[in-house]
């Protein structure tokens, strides 16, 4: 009885955030809703006894993605009042691809739903017996180990790569090099000047730096 | 009557109760750290600290919560209200969420669940948006460029500090929190993973926004950052937010490096003593060291944070992830749970 009240709660504010996304004038509440759409999917993860894909959830996405993604929206100073002004034109294109995503994952739910036999041919059966972060962890690093780390050489190729199209160094930026700081001695910065009584020192030629 | 608590209603009542257990101590605990924060700093600065109030000040806190309560919450122009008022009900509510998991005592815990420590990376990962959301609602530069250092820092080192959990999980071979206090039965992790223990402190330190990592209030350069326009209840909610969270982070590395519940003289009349008292006092030593620091250390500049977060703790995390892997697979040490 709790459960399914617990999954009402948690897939209506999951429903009324996603729709709060897309239908919000100001881009940072849209975020905001975002956010709370992956805590509440999270829950309903947590209740369909994926623990180790709720957490994962809300680390990766929420802790992460999205807090960058806020940074990013709360940045720029973007006029979102133009870019809605081509929706009518667009909402056809949108509606086709919603449409088409929906009838898929129709097609898969309801598959393993309504006949009992797709749950035993699949591919990799729910393990017995063991917790699911165990499952998912001998799944990953055994059968599936050049997937998972090719999947992590394509991560690392597109971070460089952002890096690379981003990056320009600027000479004009100071920057500090604690090396050449430390390296510095008294020898290379202090001059002893004798200066005469009322007629006081010549300024010493300044150093040549060496950095 | 034990039948009652396997009903629904039961189960309710009962995880209320053992909710109300937890966060009543918690909330004293809150109010008692910052009347002993000002008594150590005053101490470390040759001051008294409160002693006005009460005994030695012990009303002190008292005080300061009436004071609070009675003043005005004050609005900025502009600011986009909701979200004003929900920033520090977010930053609150998440520092006592967290103690859900954690094992006061053996299977001393309102949820003893497998993704334990999980959950409590997820909470302190989430800590950053009652900032981020406070430094925006409030429509003042100062508290968005708070706002902006304290995620940007809070999210490098987050980083390090997963490596971290990853490696002690390694060792215990299990996501529990109660099997990775249990697992220290007979050596403390602080002691083969030092240096891990001290990267995860001194993360935590960043994590909760405490000096010498505050740059996210840095009176000195921008006011007091993200909470510059909060007032009364609300700056009262992000004040005793930030020490619930360091409760909660010294919590953390009880359980995870200092044996959590477990005593540390291991035979006769100290095991006698419940562990709920080695625990607490686990966790005094560590909010001392809190203390401590902060009364000691100047504050770091912003470049210096970024670099020692991702060019120093990252790499040596990293590195000690991989080398504590080796150790245990050649000398067959790896936990099979």
């Amino acid at each position: 009885m709790i459960i399914n009240l617990i999954f009402d709660v948690f897939s209506l504010i999951l429903l009324g955030s996603a729709a709060m996304v897309v239908t919000s004038r100001n881009p940072v509440h849209a975020v905001l809703f975002l956010i709370l759409a992956f805590i509440n999917a999270a829950g309903l993860f947590l209740l369909a006894g994926a623990e180790f894909l709720a957490m994962i959830l809300v680390i990766v996405y929420v802790g992460a993605v999205a807090v960058l993604f806020l940074f990013v929206v709360m940045m720029l100073d973007v006029n979102f009042s133009a870019l809605r002004e081509g929706f009518q034109r667009y909402a056809p294109i949108g509606a086709l691809v919603a449409l088409i995503l929906f009838g898929e994952l129709a097609l898969f739910v309801t598959g393993s739903a309504i006949s009992p036999g797709a749950a035993s041919a699949r591919l990799f059966p729910t393990p017995q017996g063991i917790s699911n972060t165990q499952a998912l962890g001998s799944l990953i690093y055994t059968n599936y180990l050049v997937l998972f780390q090719l999947s992590g050489v394509i991560l690392l190729v597109a971070m460089i790569g952002a890096i690379v199209l981003t990056h320009r160094d600027r000479k004009r930026a100071k920057q500090q090099n604690l090396d050449t700081q430390h390296a510095r001695t008294p020898a290379q910065t202090l001059t002893m000047v004798s200066a005469k009584l009322g007629a006081g020192a010549p300024m010493p030629e300044p150093k040549k730096e060496t950095l | 009557m034990s039948a009652f608590f396997h009903t629904d209603i039961g189960i309710i009542i009962l995880t209320l109760l053992e909710s109300l257990a937890i966060i009543v101590p918690l909330l004293l605990g809150v109010a008692y750290l910052t009347w002993f924060e000002r008594k150590v700093m005053g101490a470390i600065q040759l001051r008294k600290g409160p002693n006005v109030v009460g005994p030695f000040g012990l009303w002190q806190p008292f005080a300061d919560a009436i004071k609070m309560l009675f003043k005005e919450t004050i609005f900025p122009a502009g600011a986009d209200k909701i979200l004003f008022t929900i920033a520090p009900m977010i930053t609150f509510g998440l520092a006592v969420i967290a103690w859900a998991v954690i094992p006061v005592n053996d299977h001393w815990a309102v949820a003893n669940i497998n993704v334990g420590i999980l959950y409590l990376f997820a909470i302190s990962s989430l800590g950053v948006y009652g900032i981020i959301i406070a430094g925006w609602a409030s429509n003042s530069k100062y508290a968005f460029l708070g706002a902006l250092r304290s995620a940007a820092q809070m999210v490098s080192y987050e980083v390090s500090m997963g490596f971290v959990i990853v490696t002690v999980l390694m060792c215990v071979g299990s996501l529990n929190l109660n099997d990775i206090v249990l697992a220290q039965r007979h050596v403390w992790f602080a002691i083969p993973l030092l240096p891990l223990f001290v990267i995860f402190f001194i993360s935590g330190l960043a994590e909760t926004n405490r000096a010498p990592f505050d740059l996210a209030e840095g009176e000195t350069e921008i006011v007091a950052g993200f909470f510059v326009e909060y007032s009364a209840m609300t700056f009262a909610l992000f004040f005793l937010g930030e020490y619930a969270n360091m409760i909660l982070i010294s919590a953390m590395t009880t359980t995870l490096f200092l044996g959590g519940w477990l005593s540390p003289i291991p035979f006769a009349p100290f095991t006698l003593i419940p562990g709920v008292f080695w625990f607490l006092l686990k966790i005094l030593v560590c909010l001392f060291v809190f203390v401590w620091v902060r009364a000691t250390l100047p504050r770091f500049r912003y470049d210096q944070i970024m670099s020692l977060g991702w060019k120093v703790f990252l790499p040596i995390s990293l590195i000690w992830l991989v080398l504590t892997a080796g150790f245990l697979e050649i000398f067959g040490m790896l936990p099979h749970a």
